[in-house]
């Protein structure tokens, strides 16, 4: 009977399947199955994987860590506002998401390793690095370390793609990538 | 039964309204109709500001219109709707009186007064928080109690639809199992109690925070379980609209399902699975672990993407298996070709199913992948995949029923039927413009909820690739013809409502409104095949999800190592 009306069966787990549901079926599952084991899969032998490491923090503690790099290690300053360009040594680096920026601007090395730990101090904010195009959520109170290892140089951009106010189209920052 | 004066026959479908069901049905269904207005319009505000050249609003506004935009449509549109749904495939299927109606009232006020408690609170302009309004950004306190109130009342009508599916049984008012279409409105109905309970867990709390009541609100703890409100509220919408599927076919084909026993299995996976998931926004978050995120993205193994998988086969196949019973059983096509191409009923579920396959569901499933998502989350690609499945699919299988609503439920005739056959398709094309050519911009790289990618008034800058522009141009232009296709349906409906012709309320009308059900498909088909062009459709999608899904791979190859 139509699906409007009762199935003619009292008990409709008793009724056969039509053949071409069963064909559908098995094929649909298969492809299923090679969907998810896909994600397994890659991060045995794929190298973009997201990071499962992350800490507590407090926005206290995390700019006062960003500053040390900064300090250590700023090469020069650019814009009218003096941004801090900073070229760490392979290792940890930092970088803080704040209203409206990403601070400091980070110059690193194609084809090098770093592991890149980043939090916001106030709002949440989005991590997106164009074109490379990878994007990752950035929230306060936690800290977040990804190892990221560039693999083309040239001038990057963070563009922030969550929302934070009303100053969120202007929040961008810069990554440099040398030889 | 009750009181037969309680109850009206329709003369032309057979189907028994229950009055008081009746009423809220039809309230319930105009106030959806009326937020789908102001949705439409706001989105051809947003529309023109993203389109680079003519950048309408400006930022403040844009921001405001956008949060508004976002909840009006995805939230009470959609579910005033579904609401309507729900009595309909309870008390009018079952014939039954509905349970508690003083409830449904009272559902109804609280779902309406705190829709309009909370648009106000965004248009006075200090809660532009976005749809998701994430912690520590705050709203107005007006702003969570609007919502919270709305989830009350819809949580009370939940009830009400359990409530007369328990009468039913009690009175003996149908045999055996419920028909498919009221068990499809059932999981519905679980997903959403399940969905407005996760809302109420987080929303409550935010509320108090609002208010001075709460320190703080942990930003991951916000995170997922106000997505297990987000996301799963969106699961409400696609296990009505496969209902409301497999109601057209019978309406316009009298089309049964291939068989009972597979469609209800594949609605028991919704219901198991489907609701899990709502890692889809938190898979590139800090602190949360893989193995979970693996688990919940993928709803444990995709077995609810094989559930929409399996709908998306037998509903068309139920079509094809009915229409070739009917005599057009030449060939893999003749049953599509001779499909009634000019009924919105039938035009408007057909691009649904269509739209929110091929541009939605292999979209969703590509970008809900783990490690996909670094090359998505947050673009402009994930409102284009919403726009297909949310906004096109569920809307228009939406518009499709309430074309049969017009003349069934409210006894009057549709208004300027060529229009109206015209309305689902300016709506489907515009919008799968909407969202192909966000999901293009997304992968250029372009934000999401974002007033100015040309960051004009920033010290630093960025110049997106020339393409992007291209492509935000072009969605304006769908946007353009969307708005025409939306603006035309509620025109259509309202007028319908007004000055459409009044069918007798005893007597039968000249154009039949329900197809004779077909009884089995004996003897259809090709070999034991029933519906043979429905399996070459399907395997022409697979062929794309596949294809799609492995270049995805390869882009995500590309980028920076990551680990």
């Amino acid at each position: 009977m139509s699906s409007l009306l009762p199935p003619p069966d009292r008990i409709w787990w008793k009724e056969p399947l039509e053949r071409v549901e069963l064909i559908w079926v098995a094929i649909a599952l298969v492809w299923s199955i090679v969907m998810f084991f896909m994600m397994p899969y890659w991060h045995v032998y794929g190298k973009q994987n997201v990071s499962n490491e992350a800490y507590k923090t407090t926005p206290e503690a995390f700019k006062a860590k960003t500053e040390a790099m900064v300090e250590q290690y700023t090469v020069r300053t650019e814009t009218a506002g003096n941004i801090p360009v900073v070229r760490p040594p392979v290792g940890d680096v930092y970088l803080l998401a704040r209203l409206w920026e990403w601070w400091p601007i980070l110059e690193l090395e194609k084809d090098q390793s770093y592991r890149l730990h980043i939090a916001s101090l106030d709002w949440q904010h989005g991590f997106s690095l164009q074109p490379a195009n990878i994007n990752l959520q950035v929230l306060p109170g936690y800290e977040m370390v990804v190892t990221v290892t560039p693999n083309k140089s040239g001038e990057y951009s963070i563009v922030c793609n969550e929302y934070c106010g009303i100053g969120h189209h202007r929040m961008i920052g810069k990554i440099y990538v040398t030889e | 039964m009750a009181n037969n004066n309680e109850f009206r026959t329709c003369p032309d479908t057979g189907l028994q309204f229950h009055r008081p069901a009746e009423t809220l049905m039809k309230l319930n269904a105009v106030v959806a109709v009326v937020f789908l207005l102001v949705g439409g319009i706001l989105g051809l505000l947003l529309g023109l500001t993203r389109w680079p050249a003519i950048h309408l609003l400006g930022a403040s506004d844009f921001y405001k219109v956008l949060t508004l935009h976002g909840i009006d449509v995805l939230i009470y549109w959609i579910i005033f709707f579904e609401i309507a749904v729900l009595y309909f495939t309870s008390s009018t299927l079952l014939k039954c009186r509905l349970a508690t109606p003083r409830m449904a009232w009272l559902a109804f006020a609280l779902m309406l007064i705190g829709a309009v408690t909370n648009n106000v609170a965004i248009l006075q302009g200090n809660s532009s928080v976005m749809f998701t309004s994430y912690v520590p950004m705050q709203a107005d306190p007006m702003f969570y109690l609007g919502l919270i109130l709305f989830a009350v009342g819809a949580l009370i009508a939940s009830f009400v639809f359990l409530g007369t599916l328990v009468i039913a049984r009690a009175e003996k008012t149908y045999e055996g199992s419920m028909p498919l279409v009221t068990f499809g409105a059932l999981t519905a109905a679980i997903i959403a109690i399940f969905t407005i309970a996760s809302g109420a867990i987080i929303l409550i709390p935010t509320f108090l925070w609002s208010v001075g009541l709460i320190e703080g609100i942990d930003p991951i703890m916000y995170r997922v379980i106000w997505w297990a409100f987000g996301h799963s509220s969106q699961q409400i919408n696609m296990a009505t609209m496969v209902a409301v599927w497999y109601a057209v076919a019978a309406v316009a084909f009298g089309a049964k399902p291939l068989s009972e026993k597979m469609c209800r299995s594949a609605f028991l996976l919704y219901i198991l699975f489907l609701q899990l998931a709502s890692a889809h926004h938190i898979l590139v978050d800090p602190g949360i672990s893989s193995t979970w995120k693996i688990f919940n993205t993928s709803y444990a193994m995709y077995l609810a993407v094989l559930a929409s998988m399996i709908h998306g086969l037998t509903v068309p196949g139920a079509i094809e298996a009915a229409q070739r019973k009917r005599g057009f059983n030449k060939g893999l096509f003749e049953w599509l070709r001779k499909a009634p191409w000019s009924n919105p009923s039938f035009s408007g579920v057909f691009l649904s199913i269509i739209i929110f396959g091929f541009l939605g569901g292999i979209s969703g499933v590509v970008m809900g992948t783990e490690q996909i998502n670094l090359i998505i989350h947050n673009t402009l690609y994930v409102p284009g995949h919403f726009h297909a499945t949310v906004a096109t699919g569920t809307t228009l299988a939406f518009m499709a029923l309430t074309y049969w609503l017009v003349p069934v439920l409210f006894r009057r005739q549709v208004i300027f039927p060529k229009l109206a056959s015209l309305q689902p398709y300016l709506f489907g094309l515009g919008m799968s413009g909407v969202a192909l050519f966000m999901m293009g911009a997304g992968t250029l790289g372009i934000p999401r909820r974002h007033w100015d990618i040309t960051f004009a008034d920033s010290p630093l800058t960025h110049n997106f690739p020339e393409m992007a522009n291209a492509l935000l141009g072009f969605m304006g232009v769908s946007v353009l013809l969307a708005v025409v296709g939306g603006g035309l349906f509620c025109l259509l409906i309202v007028g319908s409502l007004l000055f459409g012709k009044r069918l007798s309320l005893t007597e039968k009308g000249e154009t039949p409104l329900i197809a004779e059900p077909v009884t089995s498909y004996e003897g259809v088909g090709i070999g034991k095949i029933v519906a043979p062009g429905t399996l070459v459709l399907a395997m022409v999608f697979l062929t794309a999800f596949v294809l799609y899904y492995f270049i995805n791979w390869k882009f995500l190859s590309q980028t920076w190592g990551l680990s």
